[in-house]
């Protein structure tokens, strides 16, 4: 009886929103332990840790920050399509700046500002204009890597490379063994977290995202609430162009974090969160990030062809999806006697 | 009478319930439509006429109960069904898709054609007879969207007709048409009347009814009140079948007790309107008084709440809150006024149904105080226990996702947080709506206590006895129109009934 | 005029305005060959556009073009060393794209998934495959590609209509019948312009979206044929960002993002004005491809918004 006991407490669990994401981590880890059986070693190489695991946390350090971002858009039931296009803008930024000879502190903060700029003309669009997010955010996605470009041109674009002690020492520096880009997204992590969860700003996103006309009459400002959702995200997105800037020093408008924001959105879901709005995880989109990330570190490290990477990224995508749908799962427990709930 | 009532009858529906989760919508109802009659179906919201149609029209199907078609038993699983049978329903929300042709909203899915290609030229055709049915000369190729709201309402229903239309359902067809419309429509209905068919007709304008119709069947919470012939029932009778529901238990639970001199003025409304929603009127409420606002559905009871709150904009007159005027009114401004409003929607407009009931609780209250100064989280928890207490909402805890409590249950949370901003004048719309007897006799209770606590309060409410029950003063409306007032001992139901009717003198 | 025209008449009007624009700016611009070429370079933009149409009409969006476009001229060129007639592979690429479209139409309906999602997961998929089949560029070497290349039909003047810019006419004029003289078509429109009222006016909903994004799928694919016969070879990365254009044609064609209004025939237009800014810039010689960009964005912004207005006066629900 208390066997049963715990399996239904076990059963139960599957609930629990936290489960789903991190049993997946666990399991694509787990197998990656059988294919190569020193994945879990830890060695310092070069005054610095080296393994698959610290691997993972830091290739996934980009994709979890822009994910984060999309999380506060997605919260609020909007998406935000252009923050490869930020990505872009931000890393022309800092190689035209770089190239006028600025202090690199102040070209980091202008990198910050160039993706609060690309914020606040989404959040405009959306909630000043009333345009759908998925089609107003479409226009920075077309034009953003044309003024990536169009930035390159004004130190005549011959040569975007560039050297920075400062950015690349925050994208591929150490501290102490640790990659120094693990403390910078653990640090914007937890000042995204305070923002959210220590002002009511989270509770006012949740709000708007769920029910924008209930939050409107108790008093929630919604167009303002939705405004700052996309700065937000246009900033995050610009940290992770910094990194992604600097782990390259150069600027390359055309290519660069292509497909991210599908990887963010994809995170994000992951993570839990319904595309309907409503609900904005941070800690679950980072290991919504960490899933993305250590299955392409498995498919690499199984021998598999590194192009197997879009297609079993795009069949998980479709499992989640089709798991999360209501018609499918009673479809499914339909076949399963005895699998409904 | 113009229609014999000895000729066989068109449609019977016997015995018909129907229940939801939760709520039993239909209980054992008696429907009869005879072949040219226009046969009025009134009730307030929630009273079952939605799901009667619907399950006479294919859209849903009854728990039990008969329906029969010309004598033959008939059960529709689909509407499609319902309309090969002769059975054609224009809803309340015009179902057309307005960007697109009227030729093509006509045609839409009825017309043949090899292939799956479509002749435009018989389409044309098509749809030049079936407006020519209606007498109706439009431009069918323009957007249907381009028309008024009625000849929208005109085309949908030349959609829903055809030779062989047997039955037509029309759900609240003049709820948007201004005088000459309406005209217009009932040239066309009593045209079809001639023409044998039946028709429902659905609304809450009782002169239109007494214009219009031959016999008038009342629902109210689910039950069939009467049917009766139109020139057998007065209007007055009409609409105390309508809202004259027995509290029992709250009345005797609830006495009026001394009430003390009403006090200061809180908000003042001067020719306070907006147009074609509710012409302009004027409004004061004071602290330590309840006015009720009462009048049919559609009459423009929801409207001045929402007018005072802000949630709507108004076009003319001001609005002044303890002596200062409120410009540029909304539900932000109203409620650092002090006002707070409880909107009757819980679902829509009221809750955040994902968030849970702490959350839903401090919105406003955090709303008021801005987003960098979050109310702690001990706080929070205190003040959404206080209120679970002090309300009784019955759940676990206060993390409990708010979708998922009772109707009665959620209510109180909408209510909750209303209080906890701390108002000095509360509107209410419903404050009962959909919840059971129990619960709405906790809530009637509650009102008093708090305008004994000093508060303003406004409460809007289709139910007459609750009107009686709880108001000092109650305002009267008709029509989008505020036709009176009435206060201390002249707050019953005849003088109420008797001004909506529009039989009686104006009070004040 | 029909306030529906008017998005129309303003696409309409821009190209012609550019068009003349060019003709003040550069010598030898307004001339058939200009205009033929500009068909001829734009061809499989424009037919992965009459796709997007339909899908963007019926109130989705399907993302999974682009990929469809690469992982069909890869299909093709690979086949090709194999021996296949370029015909044959092109016609099993067709059905391969009709088949992937049902079968992202059916997901979308059955699933309730946003449209956006799952053709997101088609293009990652699509892609993918590309990778897989190939990583290099497969030359298609055939007789009949040679042929394909050579026909052209003179024009007046010195311009030519090639092979694409043909198959891309009559890959309109199909266009054109479906959306304009089939139930199907009108069933788009109606799905697009309010779902619930299709829905109790008896449109089959699920038919009809299965269908819509198959029409899709037959869309990309013909580009894709198009673009691998265009370029004679295979590459997996061909066809990157060209979702984006082809929803860029569309917008830019007058067609409302949010479905149920737009003509078929703007979306020529729109695809003509994105192919006459790049031929413009160019032209230009100094002006960087970044200005393609910007431009084609700009212009996309201005829609968007005009569009947003006409939404506003057009008096629709919302359907969200």
């Amino acid at each position: 009886m208390s066997d049963r006991g715990t399996l239904n407490r076990i059963i139960a669990l599957r609930h629990n929103r936290a489960v789903w994401p991190l049993l997946a981590l666990a399991l694509i880890l787990i197998v990656d332990g059988f294919i190569s059986p020193n994945f879990f070693d830890i060695r310092i190489v070069e005054g610095r840790l080296f393994g698959n695991l610290i691997d993972i946390l830091y290739r996934a350090v980009p994709a979890a920050l822009i994910a984060l971002g999309m999380a506060v858009v997605i919260g609020t039931k909007g998406i935000d399509l252009s923050v490869g296009s930020i990505i872009a803008i931000c890393g022309a930024v800092i190689a035209w700046r770089i190239q006028a000879g600025d202090p690199h502190l102040l070209i980091l903060f202008y990198a910050l500002v160039a993706g609060a700029v690309c914020g606040v003309w989404n959040g405009f669009l959306v909630a000043g204009l009333g345009i759908q997010p998925i089609i107003a955010t479409l226009v920075l996605m077309v034009a953003g890597r044309g003024i990536g470009l169009l930035i390159n041109l004004f130190y005549g674009g011959t040569n975007p490379s560039f050297e920075s002690e400062l950015l690349q020492g925050l994208s591929t520096g150490n501290i102490w063994l640790i990659p120094t880009r693990l403390f910078v997204a653990l640090g914007l992590f937890l000042a995204l977290w305070a923002l959210i969860r220590r002002t009511a700003l989270g509770l006012f996103i949740e709000a708007v995202g769920g029910n924008a006309a209930a939050s409107n009459l108790a008093g929630v400002n919604s167009r303002l609430v939705t405004f700052f959702a996309y700065v937000i995200c246009g900033v995050m997105a610009a940290a992770a162009g910094v990194i992604m800037t600097a782990d390259t020093h150069t600027s390359d408008p055309v290519s660069v974090a292509m497909y991210s924001e599908l990887d963010a959105i994809l995170a994000v879901v992951i993570g839990g969160a319904s595309l309907a709005g409503g609900r904005v995880f941070l800690g679950m989109t980072v290991i919504g990030a960490l899933v993305i990330q250590a299955l392409t570190t498995s498919i690499l490290i199984s021998g598999l062809p590194p192009e197997y990477n879009l297609v079993i990224k795009a069949l998980v995508v479709m499992a989640v999806l089709f798991l999360q749908s209501d018609n499918a799962r009673s479809a499914i427990s339909r076949l399963i006697p005895g699998g409904s709930r | 009478m113009t229609t014999s009532m000895t000729a066989s009858p068109r449609v019977e529906m016997l015995g018909v319930s129907k229940s939801f989760p939760g709520v039993r919508a239909l209980d054992s109802v008696d429907l009869t439509l005879h072949p040219g009659e226009v046969h009025a179906l009134l009730g307030e919201n929630g009273a079952g006429k939605s799901t009667l149609i619907k399950i006479l029209t294919g859209a849903l199907e009854c728990d039990r109960g008969d329906i029969r078609l010309e004598g033959r038993p008939v059960s529709f699983r689909t509407t499609g069904e319902a309309q090969a049978s002769g059975i054609s329903t224009v809803y309340q929300e015009v179902n057309l898709i307005p960007a697109m042709s009227v030729t093509k909203n006509l045609t839409l899915e009825r017309t043949g054609g090899r292939l799956g290609f479509v002749s435009w030229r018989r389409a044309r055709e098509q749809a030049r007879e079936k407006l020519q049915r209606l007498k109706l000369d439009i431009n069918i190729e323009q957007s249907v969207g381009s028309y008024s709201v009625a000849i929208q309402q005109l085309v949908a229903i030349a959609r829903a007709l055809d030779d062989d239309t047997k039955v037509l359902v029309l759900d609240e067809p003049t709820a948007s048409l201004d005088a000459q419309e309406t005209e217009t429509l009932f040239g066309i209905i009593r045209d079809l009347k001639a023409r044998g068919i039946a028709v429902v007709f659905i609304t809450h304008f009782l002169d239109q009814v007494y214009e219009i119709s031959d016999r008038i069947s009342v629902l109210r919470n689910g039950s069939l009140v009467a049917t009766k012939p139109t020139s057998e029932l007065p209007p007055q009778d009409l609409v105390a079948m309508m809202i004259g529901r027995e509290l029992g238990d709250v009345e005797a639970a609830f006495t009026k007790s001394e009430r003390k001199a009403p006090g200061a003025e809180k908000v003042v409304a001067r020719n306070l309107g907006k147009k074609r929603m509710l012409e302009p009127f004027d409004l004061v409420l004071r602290a330590g008084e309840v006015v009720g606002l009462a009048g049919l559905l559609g009459s423009g009871r929801t409207e001045t709440a929402k007018l005072i709150f802000g949630a709507i904009r108004h076009d003319s007159g001001s609005l002044s809150v303890r002596g200062t005027e409120i410009r540029g009114n909304s539900p932000r401004r109203a409620l650092d006024a002090g006002i707070a409003f409880c909107p009757e929607d819980r679902k829509t407009e009221g809750l955040v149904g994902e968030l849970s009931i702490r959350e839903n609780i401090v919105l406003t209250m955090q709303a008021k105080g801005g987003w960098l100064r979050r109310i702690p989280h001990r706080d929070q928890e205190r003040l959404a226990d206080e209120m679970i207490k002090a309300l009784a909402i019955a759940t676990p805890d206060a993390e409990k996702p708010v979708g998922q409590l009772s109707g009665g249950n959620q209510q109180k949370v909408v209510l909750a947080r209303a209080l906890a901003s701390k108002p000095e004048v509360l509107l209410l719309d419903e404050p009962t709506r959909g919840i059971d007897v129990g619960a709405h006799a906790e809530i009637i209770v509650l009102i008093r206590a708090l305008c004994d606590e000093g508060l303003a309060l406004l409460v809007a409410s289709s139910e007459l006895d609750e009107i009686v029950a709880a108001s000092d003063r109650v305002a009267v409306l008709r029509d989008r129109q505020k036709i009176g007032e009435l206060s201390g001992e002249a707050i019953n139901h005849e003088n109420i009934i008797r001004m909506i009717a529009g039989g009686g003198a104006d009070h004040e | 005029m029909n306030k529906k025209y008017l998005p129309l008449a303003a696409t309409i009007a821009v190209f012609i305005g550019l068009f003349l624009i060019g003709g003040g700016l550069y010598r030898n611009f307004l001339s058939t060959m200009v205009l033929g070429n500009i068909l001829a370079d734009n061809a499989f933009i424009i037919i992965a556009a009459l796709g997007a149409t339909f899908v963007i009409l019926s109130g989705g969006i399907d993302l999974s073009i682009g990929s469809m476009i690469g992982f069909v001229g890869v299909c093709m060129a690979v086949l090709d060393s194999m021996g296949w007639h370029p015909m044959v592979s092109a016609g099993l690429m067709i059905l391969f794209g009709i088949a992937y479209g049902a079968f992202q139409g059916f997901v979308i309906d059955f699933c309730r998934i946003q449209p956006f999602i799952i053709t997101l997961a088609g293009l990652f998929l699509l892609r993918g495959a590309c990778f897989m089949v190939t990583l290099d560029s497969v030359p298609i070497h055939h007789d009949f590609v040679d042929a394909y290349a050579a026909a052209k039909i003179p024009l007046p003047g010195r311009g030519v209509l090639r092979s694409s810019a043909l198959v891309m006419l009559a890959s309109l004029v199909l266009a054109i019948v479906i959306a304009h003289f089939t139930r199907f078509g009108t069933n788009v429109y109606a799905i697009g312009g309010d779902k619930e009222s299709a829905r109790l006016m008896g449109v089959p909903i699920r038919r009809t979206t299965i269908g819509v994004y198959a029409l899709g799928g037959f869309y990309s694919a013909l580009a894709g044929v198009v673009y691998a016969l265009y370029t004679s070879s295979g590459y997996p990365l061909a066809g990157s960002t060209l979702e984006l254009s082809a929803i860029a044609a569309v917008v830019l064609g007058g067609t409302l993002l949010t479905g149920g209004v737009g003509f078929v025939v703007g979306t020529l237009f729109g695809g003509m004005i994105l192919g006459l800014i790049s031929t413009m810039i160019i032209f230009q010689g100094t002006l960087n491809s970044a200005w393609i960009m910007i431009s084609s964005g700009g212009l996309l912004f201005i829609f968007i918004v005009l569009h947003r207005f006409l939404v506003g006066s057009f008096n629709l629900r919302g359907n969200s």
